[in-house]
């Protein structure tokens, strides 16, 4: 079973794949963590990237056009976030709860959508692979880092780039003084409410891109309830990874992995059964979650908790 | 502040408090108009979907029964949540506690199916309550050993209890006639007739009916007439002032979960032994629940978060669980509606919250504060 396991072809086809899986955890993750950072728990991701990811996928399939359907999978999800920000933050409603709000919308109106509109899952052509030229070609490193689609590679330059916002630019200070101590950034003049405002719909928006990559340019395909608990692990992830970008990143690198080579196992007819290796990635998030709050890193000190001016 | 509106001091309903009634309904108005909106931008006539879905709901005899048998489960789970909420613990592990008791109940019932039923009935319903209870606990001890946040690791033990139901319902639960077949169906066997609750009335109304308003009006007193259920209600409350004051607040919120997750458990095992006598799933998440997990934290926050509350609220919901069967036939729009408008219905009653606790909390400040007209207010009255 090990050898079949260490086999070259099988490792480079985890890592591949398991690179590819990452993306939608990355975007989606990477936004909740905005959102979380200024102290908002945004729990209604998975609903937001069913739509999404339905909208992509139907642009796909009826005229073709790849950045078309992104960009309404980003708007739709965009909004999703803006409808998000105004429960959470204008009527300060309970997070977890109107989170679970967000996602029965989304299950329901994405299954409703594609019944009415597409009825059966047809599968569709995914955004094609971008070959880095020279660098695709090298041995193992090639096929595992440069010869995949674009969506991937936008994932992991989120990365970097979020970092950067999140600790080098104003925007981030004010981000990370609304989550800790909102009344002292409220003080200074920083709108609370405003910073959030942009944070979840950001996070939205990258829902949205986080369910485009899910149906167009991974499974390439919609089905009911496609993103089947990806939602809720990427808001783990956020915790796992203690809000900063790299961590978070490792976070869902471990995670894709872990579930590339439970699919690796499930096709290889390995002993496990599926069901059994199914529950894996479930599992593992607990057990992260576990190590995750061991870390001296502590939660935004305003999360989930709704800004009310003194007066 | 979180709690003021919600925490009605001795959880008994005000007559005068309309708000507790008045806000949740114009948000379920306002649910079932955007609602209305999704249904037009199909191209279906909204008043003819919900006239349907009424009849569907309430049409005839076996129709109310329906709607009825749909509002047991919500009911369960949505007082168990009442009791995790005023215990500070959200709990959004319905799914799976509804699941571990269903298999818990269905091992009992398979493993001793020569009991009479007087013995294997009740054996069968405890067995789904320690499933449920079990499964809600893990989260309780997680957050209180580990401090990971019950609202995730409710989630994921969700789907973990769905997979490992799947993987029993493939293996070693599966019907034994249906192993030898080629085609295997992810099933039981069907349980002994002695082991179906008793029907109340010749349609499909069963016991459980009874036992599910039982168990609102037990939680009712559990949490307001006894000192267990004031100190779950003073950890919920306020956490820090609650350890101050000698109560093991890590324990009490093992407890608010547990008892929560016996509740969704409850609600399994009165589902296998009601409805479908036997377990079974057709391998989606939702697909034995039918999302009474997530549907009973609707009904509870419909409820007022309130044991008592939640009794109408969940046969509300049963109704519209009900009616919704009868879309596709009468507008020609899938059942998935359903789960739209369940979302919606949570969206706007959470987000409603404000407006009955603006209210509530004028009133307090109205009967507490003195006016600031009244002299007597500007010095101080120090006398005892």
């Amino acid at each position: 079973m090990l050898e079949q396991l260490l086999a070259p072809a099988v490792i480079i086809g985890v890592l591949a794949s398991g690179i590819q899986l990452a993306t939608p955890y990355l975007y989606a993750s990477i936004g909740e963590m905005f959102s979380q950072v200024s102290g908002v728990l945004n729990l209604g991701l998975e609903g937001v990237m069913l739509v999404a990811a339905f909208a992509a996928y139907y642009i796909t399939w009826t005229t073709g056009n790849y950045y078309y359907a992104l960009a309404i999978a980003t708007l739709v999800g965009g909004l999703m976030g803006l409808l998000t920000a105004f429960i959470s933050v204008t009527l300060k409603a309970e997070q977890g709860i109107s989170g679970i709000g967000i996602y029965l919308f989304g299950l329901g109106l994405s299954d409703l959508l594609f019944l009415v509109m597409v009825g059966t899952p047809k599968a569709i052509d995914g955004v094609p692979r971008l070959e880095i030229p020279g660098l695709s070609d090298l041995p193992v490193l090639g096929p595992v880092l440069f010869s995949q689609n674009l969506l991937v590679y936008g994932a992991f330059a989120c990365v970097p780039l979020a970092w950067f916002i999140l600790n080098k630019t104003t925007l981030g200070l004010k981000i990370r003084a609304v989550g800790q101590t909102p009344e002292a950034a409220d003080s200074l003049g920083i709108s609370v409410s405003q910073v959030r405002y942009i944070t979840v719909t950001l996070a939205g928006a990258m829902a949205g891109i986080a369910g485009a990559s899910l149906s167009i340019a991974l499974l390439n395909i919609f089905q009911q309830n496609l993103t089947s608990g990806l939602g809720f692990i990427a808001v783990a992830l956020v915790y796992f990874g203690g809000w900063r970008p790299f961590r978070i990143m490792a976070g869902a690198l471990l995670f894709s992995m872990v579930n590339a080579l439970q699919l690796w196992i499930q096709t290889l007819g390995i002993g496990l059964p599926s069901d059994i290796a199914g529950m894996l990635p479930y599992v593992l998030t607990i057990v992260a979650l576990i190590f995750a709050a061991r870390q001296i890193v502590t939660q935004p000190t305003a999360l989930t908790k709704p800004f009310e001016r003194g007066e | 502040m979180k709690n003021t509106a919600l925490d009605t001091k001795r959880g008994r309903f005000d007559p005068g408090r309309f708000n507790y009634i008045l806000v949740p309904l114009a948000a379920g108005a306002a649910a079932l108009f955007v609602g209305g909106l999704v249904l037009l931008a199909l191209g279906a006539n909204p008043i003819e979907a919900y006239i349907g879905m009424a009849q569907g709901a309430f049409g005839s005899p076996n129709a109310i029964a329906d709607s009825l048998v749909k509002a047991v489960p919500l009911l369960l789970v949505g007082v168990g949540i009442c009791i995790a909420y005023r215990g500070g613990m959200i709990n959004i592990g319905g799914e799976g506690q509804i699941v571990m008791g269903a298999l818990a109940t269905t091992a009992v019932v398979l493993a001793f199916p020569f009991l009479p039923g007087l013995v294997l009935i009740p054996l069968a319903l405890v067995a789904g309550l320690v499933g449920g209870g079990f499964w809600g606990g893990i989260a309780g001890f997680l957050k209180a050993r580990f401090k990971v946040n019950e609202v995730l690791s409710t989630v994921m033990l969700n789907a973990i209890a769905v997979q490992f139901m799947t993987f029993l319902l493939n293996g070693a639960l599966m019907d034994p006639s249906s192993v030898d077949n080629t085609i295997r169906i992810p099933q039981t066997l069907r349980f002994p007739p002695w082991a179906d609750l008793p029907r109340l009335v010749p349609t499909r109304l069963h016991f459980g009916v009874l036992l599910a308003i039982f168990a609102a009006v037990v939680v009712y007193f559990l949490l307001w007439r006894t000192s267990v259920g004031y100190r779950i209600r003073a950890v919920g409350f306020n956490m820090v002032a609650s350890k101050y004051a000698g109560i093991p607040v890590n324990r009490y919120q093992i407890l608010a979960i547990t008892l929560s997750g016996a509740l969704a458990g409850m609600a399994g095992a009165v589902e296998v032994l009601g409805v479908s006598h036997r377990l079974f799933t057709d391998g989606s998440a939702t697909g034995f629940t039918g999302s009474a997990g997530f549907n009973g934290i609707v009904a509870a926050l419909f409820g007022g978060l309130h044991p008592l509350g939640v009794i109408p609220a969940s046969f509300l919901f049963g109704a519209l669980l009900t009616g919704a069967n009868s879309l596709q036939r009468t507008v020609q729009v899938p059942g998935a509606f359903v789960t739209t408008l369940d979302g919606l219905v949570v969206i706007f009653v959470v987000a409603s919250q404000i407006w009955a606790k603006r209210r509530a909390t004028q009133r307090v400040l109205a009967e507490t504060t003195p006016r600031p007209a009244t002299p007597t207010a500007v010095t101080p009255d120090v006398t005892p």
